[in-house]
């Protein structure tokens, strides 16, 4: 840890404090009232109320579920697409318009429609967070094989490789990085997904734990909430840090992911 | 002769679709050359003469538009165990060891892993490389990532080595060192290798023969038969002063002197 670090991370460290000051005191020295602003103090007591009489434990863990199908199965469909029309220029100009299109069209606004369709199960949920993520990590897998160096290639084939040595010798590795990027970018957005669904209906999750908080104009409960969807989110995200360092260690010493 | 070529290839010529799409493009015209077990040719000549398009013909990476490529008397219609390339970039899978690097072309050529590993640590021991075997590429300099590349060129044990201005990305002092660890393996393999460069004392010191192109369309215009000896030690040759004349020759078969930077061929397409 250099120098530049360790006053970073002691920065760090103080800007919490004070957040958590002016989040206990604040509200109260500028007037505004507990039902607009809940001091911590108060968001702190509702959260262990919450835990211990409105299920606030389920509610997490159906969210974490939701999210976590939503993220694995949207990044295995980005990516199986993604080396596809990476593959066959055909297909691309084909379909390109098409996704196009679906990638142009805002991805929350069809949850009434999968609510609808599937009811308050969660289904719509995990299809939104499907849908979200689908399209960052198919965009950069699909660049990621667009732009494998053609002498790679040209050295693998004079070697004699098969079509399958050079997707597996060199495609899928090339494009480690850029759809770890895209992972990245899926993890925080599978968790809009599964919120997104929840808040249009149904009777569990985080999501609903919020809008039942709105309606009973129980501010803590919907701060408790907000704290609880920006952990899972963090957790997502991390996890993908986590991964994407043991996957790819070999990059240059830079720290993958930044600091975060 | 021609039935003791290692590499021959027999009236050449290649056309490709000029970019507009209208017309076609004559890169090379009626190229003969034939190379002899154990020789080593250069080729040079003015960038976009079409160099690099006899070497993926040898390759057999692209189809000539007429004549043929032949390696060992077999005609060479696509890829070829027996012939092994190496181009000015190292093309390292920055995902591989060393060791894995060098493993690269015996594992898609299906040779035992184990018979895979023996091959690489002895590249890796003479070419001094040994202790970086466990090392990423990125943690290497040019000079032994492309030293790498040669041992990875040379683990498929190939008859024949295509290589396309191998050390023209290295500094001058390095390129030296990698021009006399090449020469030497040539000469202790015995292997057939036919040497693009532009670089004209490399041409001089390290082939038995040196063919000279012409611009677009390429076709060869020279053969300089280098009669000197130690083949196998550049750095001896250099000093030899001889070189100065063979050198010279070169510059003036290439009209080095009168060519001028304001006349690029007409859309490059080297």
């Amino acid at each position: 840890m250099n120098d530049a670090m360790r006053k970073g991370a002691g920065a760090s460290a103080a800007l919490l404090i004070v957040f958590l000051a002016a989040w206990q005191w604040g509200p109260g020295l500028l007037g505004v009232p507990a039902f607009i602003v809940p001091p911590l103090s108060t968001v702190a007591r509702e959260f262990v109320f919450a835990w211990q009489v409105d299920h606030l434990l389920l509610h997490t863990l159906v969210t974490i579920g939701e999210v976590l199908a939503g993220f694995i199965l949207g990044s295995l469909l980005g990516a199986l697409f993604g080396y596809l029309l990476g593959m066959s220029p055909t297909a691309e100009v084909a379909l390109s318009p098409y996704i196009l299109a679906l990638q142009i069209a805002p991805k929350v606004a069809f949850a009434p429609l999968f609510i609808l369709w599937m009811g308050f199960t969660v289904y719509p949920k995990i299809l939104v967070a499907i849908l979200i993520v689908f399209f960052p990590v198919m965009v950069n897998v699909l660049t990621a094989v667009r732009t494998v160096d053609p002498d790679l290639i040209n050295l693998a084939r004079a070697f004699k490789a098969t079509r399958a040595q050079i997707f597996w010798k060199i495609e899928f590795p090339t494009s480690m990085p850029p759809m770890f990027a895209g992972l990245r970018i899926g993890a925080t957005l599978a968790v809009v997904g599964v919120v997104v669904g929840e808040l249009v209906g149904g009777n569990v999750g985080l999501g609903y734990l919020l809008t039942f908080g709105e309606g009973q104009a129980d501010t803590p409960l919907v701060f408790v909430s907000i704290v609880m969807l920006t952990f899972v989110g963090a957790i997502a995200y991390l996890a993908v840090i986590l991964i994407e360092r043991r996957v790819l260690h070999y990059l240059p010493a830079r720290a993958i992911g930044g600091n975060l | 002769m021609p039935d003791a070529a290692r590499l021959e290839y027999r009236n050449v010529t290649m056309r490709f679709a000029e970019r507009s799409g209208k017309g076609r493009l004559t890169a090379v015209r009626g190229v003969s050359l034939s190379i002899a077990d154990a020789e080593v040719v250069s080729l040079i000549g003015p960038s976009g003469c079409g160099k690099s398009t006899l070497l993926n013909i040898g390759s057999g990476l692209t189809a000539p538009s007429e004549g043929e490529a032949y390696v060992d008397g077999q005609r060479v219609a696509g890829p070829n165990a027996h012939v092994a390339f190496m181009l000015q970039k190292d093309l390292l899978l920055p995902w591989r060891t060393v060791v894995e690097n060098v493993m690269f072309g015996v594992e898609i050529q299906g040779v035992p892993p184990t018979e895979r590993r023996r091959r690489a640590q002895n590249l890796l021991e003479k070419f001094n490389l040994a202790e970086f075997s466990g090392h990423y590429p990125h943690q290497l300099s040019g000079g032994m990532r492309q030293r790498v590349a040669l041992a990875r060129t040379l683990a498929v044990d190939p008859h024949v080595l295509l290589l396309d201005e191998p050390f023209s990305a290295v500094d001058a002092q390095t390129r030296i060192v990698l021009q006399r660890d090449l020469a030497k393996t040539l000469r202790e393999a015995q292997k057939t290798a036919l040497l693009i460069t532009h670089d004209l004392l490399e041409a001089v010191t390290l082939s038995d023969r040196v063919l000279v192109m012409s611009r677009r369309p390429g076709t060869i215009v020279d053969e300089i038969r280098i009669d000197m000896p130690q083949r196998d030690d550049p750095l001896a040759r250099r000093a030899d002063p001889k070189v100065n004349a063979y050198v010279a020759r070169l510059m003036d078969r290439l009209d080095i002197a009168h060519a001028s930077l304001e006349q690029p061929p007409a859309g490059d397409a080297a």
